[in-house]
């Protein structure tokens, strides 16, 4: 299954994008993401950006205001996980230029489907940023 | 419509229910505008799961939008197929989706195959005959398809690896190119190519090449190429360089490339990053298995990270160490753990490590007073989260000690323990399962030895019952416990005088509203009661575990039978012979079997005390509360007839009878057990619970002789490890790690190595000073046990005392450098159990108390400050804007608002 979820949060703890690869009540969701916030807004920059939490490994790291967060099971590859949020931002950066928090929160879709186009099934499916925004241009372009 | 859409997606990801607005996702899914479209289906996918009764209603559509010319359409529609698609849907949508395999668009291939890889992963029956169109792909001239085809091909290859591994090569060349830079531009990631893919192959390759030297030689030359260019100064070079090493260690050894990644483990852990220590710890760990002896070169590293502040990376160096745990350095080891464990407050993790700190002690228990002492602790502070059956291990290890002739020692380690445990009952909160442990073992050796009188342990138990009086459990084994005490006073012609408090308990509890408790109270009564013979045939001393040989065939009742048939009563039909008709036997017959069965049933209910409490105690406890009372005793009567046919001594018999006439009538139906003539439903059920019990009986006693077999086998060679300790060579029989012998020799020289630098030479002089015989057999750790102490647990404290003066001694003078050392001998050294300690004590000593909790204070402070944010500078008015969409302060953490929002 490889990877769990992914989560936007900044740092007053508010979501700003959520994603699940396995189904969970909106209770356990919101459980999960305030216990899993609290754990990584309590750690500093020199500790390493991996936090064990029951049986999910968290990988998370942070831009300015937003932490971005994803779940993953025991036998992923950590710090592939983190290059894998670098390559996120990036392709973010690449699309909204200079990507900041309030362009994920006006932008929610986009961002969801930039998503959609990387990570299937909870697996990393396509890492090439042409090709993972050329469906979101001509969208654009469409309407 | 978008708009109001996406702010319902916002309403569910702030913890709300939106319910209400599912319908009109599911519309907007068909809306003509691509956008629109799209944003429908994100919509769905996010709000519901795939047995949500609206499913049925986008089924439709989405086999629509799978027809459709434009391609932007179908990848829509294949991204929900991967998200709301269950099992019973699957053929609904199978037949569209294999078609868009062949799509001229790549984008429409790779989303299909990822379909059918959701689909494999929900019944993997669905697709089974698909799964050449997997192979196929792999092949495909785009390579963002080639990619993703590795996905399900993992999973495949997981599952079933024999089948895939013609592969290889494929695999194989397809590495190689991407390492060669053969793919588009676009897939670089910070100058290395195409990283995820490498990564997904090598995953691949570490299974297929599992124990497979054929397989894997085919993966050497191209792994080591890759290890030759990893960039190991950027983040993705050291995953993929991470993914070889733990390719490497998968596969089939090969040298070079052992020692290339050792190369790299190395630098991992020299690095200031810790995220690369974390990974060079993990890395470490799946190296060792093969090559035992790299972890020395490391051993400064590792024990930097134990004592790092990071949680995480301490963990991680926690299951590091329960790798390489061996018989050598368990104590330590398990020391730390136990340390650690004491302070974290996460239950599941806590768990995981007292589970672990058991594990490791019974595998690798290097005496039964360690194993004892450890147990102790993990008890101590994690008890209420240990299995109940390491308890009943501890008992059963107390109760049989050492397993050798050797009585006297096991006496030693009985009154050892029960000093111990009196000791510890002074502590204020135990958890329950130790209570019992304490409970058990202080009725059954406290008063053995001689040295506590019946009336302090007994009152120590009264304390007991009295400080938790709310669980049920530790009260019986209170009782329990007292009652063999009494028993034991009265069987050695003792006057028993009951203490005032253990009078009011037993008044206490003779009303109780368990019947448990109630029945146990009752039964100490009536012990009392009897004479000293008496109670000595139905409370032996230390006969906990003596066997109980049970007669299923209940033979001893044929006479019984015979005389009831030759009075005219009849015989026993069997359950399946008369089932529905329930004949009403009459009541006087009923009468005259109660009453000439009398001694029998008394014996019943007495004597299987101890063997029904110590094997089948909380979930037995329970059914006699929930079941009929007679039912529940029917057990302990076929225990117990089987059990002490000598008590049938007429004498006994009657006073016994006379005594417990009160007591009996409560349980007074219990005699329709030995009538064969009646066929009413109790005498049905009496049959069933005398099968089941004999059947868990049966069981137990043979788990019990394995186990007394499998110890015999694990002492014998450690007899003659003692015997091979003498000329040096270990010789120990390990279960887990075959690599004692190699360690061993590295190890005395990593002594050799380090301590002449220090002044620890001058301590270690002195010790060997003063105990010469640890100092020269380095690698036995049972020297101990061949000087038989008087008290083990104190002879342990005296070992440790004078060493621990004199290295702290040295400690005082010496600078960090030297604190180094004494750590990796405790670690890595196999040495004496004496030095063993001294080097633990060292230890603890030195590590500053990892309890950084930051917890709290530091968000709030966070959120002070976040409010004034270089990025959201601009956004005050924004923000007002924001909080009408629905950003609201969930009321889970308020604190975290409270700065902004006053």
């Amino acid at each position: 299954m490889g990877i769990r979820f992914i989560l936007m949060v900044n740092k007053q703890g508010q979501t700003r994008l959520a994603q699940y690869y396995e189904w969970l009540t909106l209770e356990e969701r919101r459980a999960l993401e305030g216990e899993i916030v609290r754990k990584c807004l309590a750690r500093n920059e020199q500790q390493c950006s991996f936090v064990e939490h029951r049986n999910y490994k968290i990988v998370y790291r942070r831009y300015a205001s937003l932490f971005f967060l994803v779940g993953v099971d025991n036998d992923e590859n950590e710090l592939a996980i983190l290059e894998f949020i670098h390559l996120l931002v990036e392709t973010m950066d690449r699309h909204f230029g200079n990507v900041c928090e309030l362009d994920i929160m006006f932008h929610l879709e986009k961002a969801h489907f930039m998503l959609e186009e990387m990570v299937m099934n909870g697996s990393i499916v396509e890492t090439s940023k042409a090709n993972i925004l050329s469906p979101i241009q001509l969208m654009d372009k469409a309407s | 419509m978008k708009e109001y859409i996406i702010r319902l997606v916002y309403v569910e990801m702030l913890g709300h229910d939106a319910s209400f607005g599912y319908i009109h996702a599911v519309k907007m899914i068909h809306d003509d505008s691509l956008l629109v479209k799209r944003t429908g289906y994100l919509a769905v996918t996010l709000f519901l799961n795939e047995d949500h009764d609206l499913i049925i209603l986008i089924v439709n559509t989405i086999q629509k939008d799978l027809k459709s010319d434009n391609y932007l359409v179908v990848c829509a529609a294949l991204n929900a197929v991967c998200k709301l698609i269950n099992e019973e849907t699957i053929p609904a949508v199978l037949p569209q989706i294999v078609e868009l395999l062949a799509h001229p668009k790549e984008a429409v291939r790779k989303k299909a195959i990822m379909a059918l890889h959701r689909f494999y992963q929900k019944s993997s029956s669905s697709v089974s005959h698909l799964v050449s169109n997997f192979r196929k792909r792999l092949c495909d001239n785009d390579p963002g398809v080639m990619g993703a085809t590795l996905c399900p091909l993992f999973d495949l290859i997981t599952n079933d690896v024999n089948s895939y591994k013609d592969l290889v090569i494929s695999f194989v060349s397809i590495l190689k190119q991407v390492a060669e830079r053969r793919l588009p531009k676009a897939y670089d990631y910070h100058q290395m190519p195409a990283p995820f893919i490498q990564i997904k192959l090598l995953k691949i390759l570490a299974l297929l090449g599992s124990s497979d030297k054929q397989a894997s030689e085919n993966m050497y030359t191209v792994v080591g190429d890759i290890f030759r260019k990893c960039d190991s100064s950027s983040n993705i070079g050291n995953a993929v360089l991470y993914e070889c090493i733990c390719c490497v260690s998968s596969i089939y050894p090969n040298h070079k490339l052992l020692e290339s990644a050792a190369d790299a483990i190395s630098r991992f852990l020299k690095s200031d990053s810790h995220n690369l220590k974390y990974m060079g710890i993990d890395a470490l760990g799946r190296l060792i298995k093969i090559s035992p002896e790299i972890a020395e070169q490391h051993q400064l590293a590792v024990i930097d990270c134990l004592e790092d502040p990071d949680d995480t990376l301490k963990r991680k160096t926690f299951e590091l160490l329960y790798k390489m745990t061996k018989s050598t350095n368990v104590e330590v080891i398990v020391d730390r753990m136990i340390d650690y464990m004491n302070s974290i407050n996460d239950n599941h993790y806590k768990t995981e490590i007292a589970s672990r700190c058991v594990e490791l002690a019974e595998q690798f228990a290097p005496s039964n007073q360690w194993f004892i002492q450890t147990m102790n602790k993990v008890f101590e502070h994690a008890g209420d989260l240990v299995n109940i059956k390491v308890a009943h291990n501890l008992m059963r290890l107390i109760a049989e000690g050492f397993g050798e002739d050797d009585d006297t020692a096991d006496s030693q380690l009985r009154s050892s323990a029960v000093e111990s445990y009196l000791h510890i009952l002074g502590e204020p909160k135990l958890p329950s399962v130790f209570l019992q442990v304490i409970c058990w073992v202080l009725g059954e050796y406290g008063t053995a030895d001689g040295k506590y009188s019946a009336s302090y342990i007994t009152g120590k138990l009264c304390d007991v019952a009295e400080a938790y009086s709310n669980d049920e459990t530790v009260k019986a084994y209170a009782v329990t416990a007292l009652m063999k005490i009494y028993a034991f006073e009265i069987a050695a012609g003792r006057k028993v005088d009951m203490l005032p408090e253990c009078h009011s308990l037993m008044e206490e509890f003779l009303a109780s509203h368990s019947t448990d408790l109630q029945q146990r109270a009752y039964e100490l009564q009536a012990v009392i009661g009897l004479d000293a013979h008496a109670v000595e045939s139905i409370l032996p001393s230390d006969a906990s575990c003596e066997d109980i040989e049970v007669d299923k065939a209940l033979s001893f009742l044929n006479d019984y039978i015979q005389e009831s048939i030759e009075k005219g009563a009849q015989p026993y039909i069997p359950e399946s012979e008369r089932t529905g008709m329930l004949n009403i036997s009459n009541f006087r017959n009923q009468d005259h079997h109660e009453a000439s069965s009398h001694g029998l049933r008394f014996e019943a209910y007495e004597l299987p005390k101890q063997t029904v409490q110590a094997r089948i105690p909380p979930a037995s406890l329970a059914s006699t509360e929930l079941v009929p009372v007679p039912e529940a005793m029917y057990p302990r009567e076929s225990y117990q007839t089987t059990t002490v046919p000598s008590v049938s001594s007429d004498a006994a018999s009657t006073e016994l009878k006379l005594r417990l006439d009160g007591v009996q009538k409560r349980w007074g139906r219990q005699t329709h057990f030995p009538s064969t003539s009646t066929s009413n439903s109790t005498s049905l059920k009496t049959v069933n619970g005398i099968t089941q019990v004999d059947g868990s009986n049966t069981a137990n006693s043979r788990t019990r002789e394995t186990y007394d077999s499998r110890k015999q086998v694990e002492i014998s060679p450690e007899k003659q490890k003692l015997a091979a300790s003498l000329f040096g060579g270990p010789s120990k029989t390990e279960k887990k790690s075959a690599t004692g012998h190699k360690s061993s020799k590295p190890s005395s020289h990593m002594v050799k190595s380090h301590a002449p630098k220090s002044s620890m030479e001058v301590a270690s002089e002195k010790t060997s000073v003063q105990q010469p015989p640890d100092l020269l057999d380095f690698g036995e750790p049972t020297v101990k046990s061949t000087a038989p102490s008087l008290d083990p647990f104190k002879d342990l404290e005296g070992l440790l005392e004078p060493t621990t003066q004199v290295s702290s001694a040295v400690n005082h003078s010496s600078t960090a450098a030297v604190t180094k050392s004494p750590d990796i001998m405790g670690l890595y050294t196999e040495t004496t159990a004496g030095a063993h300690h001294k080097d633990s004590d060292i230890l603890s000593g030195l590590s500053k108390p990892p309890m950084t909790n930051m917890v709290g204070g530091t968000t709030t402070m966070q959120v002070a400050q976040s409010s004034k944010g270089p990025n959201l500078k601009d956004s005050l008015e924004k923000d007002a804007l924001v909080r009408q969409i629905g950003v609201t302060p969930s009321s889970q953490n308020p604190n975290l608002f409270k700065d902004i929002l006053g």
